[in-house]
């Protein structure tokens, strides 16, 4: 049943990015930092969890998930290690993410040739 | 003509050349995309628990990220991203699968210019500004919170 809230919510999400589109003809770049800047704020306030905690995939998997991790990782790694947790602690966090995208990209442009756009 | 009415003449070009987005539509197809791809995230996650029921659950996350990573970045290299971009609009930008193939798209596009110059400078030029605002951002919030 909570495939539903999944659906709506991550929709809702996504949803909000095409009318970014639309009203400000806002390129794929700003789109992407606006949501990841969300994110950030979301978990500053302590505002992301209570919304995970029942949207799970629909709020993790928008690109506002990301920056709700590195936002988290700063957080926790400050309170562990202090000043340097600051610098830490989003990267490590995001690590897994940013490598696995780099490495498969890298990956897959060896392999493939592009496609021409009509 | 005196550049204030060149620009508006230039301004009125770029708005007719621009393509047109019938909103509607859009929008239907940006949630109904992105609420799947959000549910096959889900999917994904829930699959992970359910083979590995010791995993925590931020690994998990991080690993259905990894896996929905790599179909996107499959799928742009065959080519079948950008079809599904340009039905979803928003729907295929923000979930973390845009994220990825905004890396892969420009990897692939310019292989041609080497394996340096192309493939690893052009990964980042979309994703570039997203790690950089996100660390940054990351940053001062870890400040604040060492002094709250």
């Amino acid at each position: 049943m909570y495939y539903l809230w999944v659906f709506l919510i991550g929709g809702f999400i996504c949803m909000l990015g095409q009318v970014l589109i639309i009203y400000t003809n806002i390129t794929s770049a700003r789109i992407l930092v606006t949501f990841v800047l969300i994110g950030v704020l979301l978990e500053a306030f302590g505002i992301f969890d209570p919304i995970s905690s029942f949207a799970r995939a629909g709020i993790n998997v928008p690109i506002i998930g990301f920056g709700a991790s590195l936002a988290k990782g700063a957080i926790g790694a400050v309170k562990a290690k202090g000043l340097l947790g600051a610098f830490t602690g989003g990267l490590e966090a995001t690590a897994g993410g940013i490598a696995a995208a780099v490495i498969f990209a890298f990956i897959f442009a060896l392999i493939f040739k592009s496609k021409t756009k009509n | 003509m005196d550049d204030k009415k060149r620009n508006e003449a230039y301004n009125k070009y770029v708005k007719a050349k621009l393509p047109k987005t019938r909103p509607w539509p859009s929008l239907f197809n940006s949630f109904l995309v992105g609420g799947i791809i959000c549910c096959l995230g889900q999917g994904i996650n829930d699959l992970i628990l359910l083979w590995f029921p010791n995993m925590a659950e931020q690994s998990a996350w991080a690993y259905t990220l990894i896996v929905l990573i790599f179909i996107a970045s499959f799928l742009t290299g065959i080519g079948i991203y950008d079809k599904i971009g340009k039905f979803a609009g928003g729907g295929s930008i923000v979930p973390i699968t845009g994220f990825s193939n905004s890396i892969a798209s420009p990897a692939i596009e310019f292989k041609h210019e080497g394996i340096i110059y192309g493939i690893c400078v052009k990964m980042f030029t979309i994703a570039g500004p997203v790690i950089v605002v996100g660390i940054v951002s990351s940053i001062l919030v870890g400040i604040i919170y060492l002094f709250i």
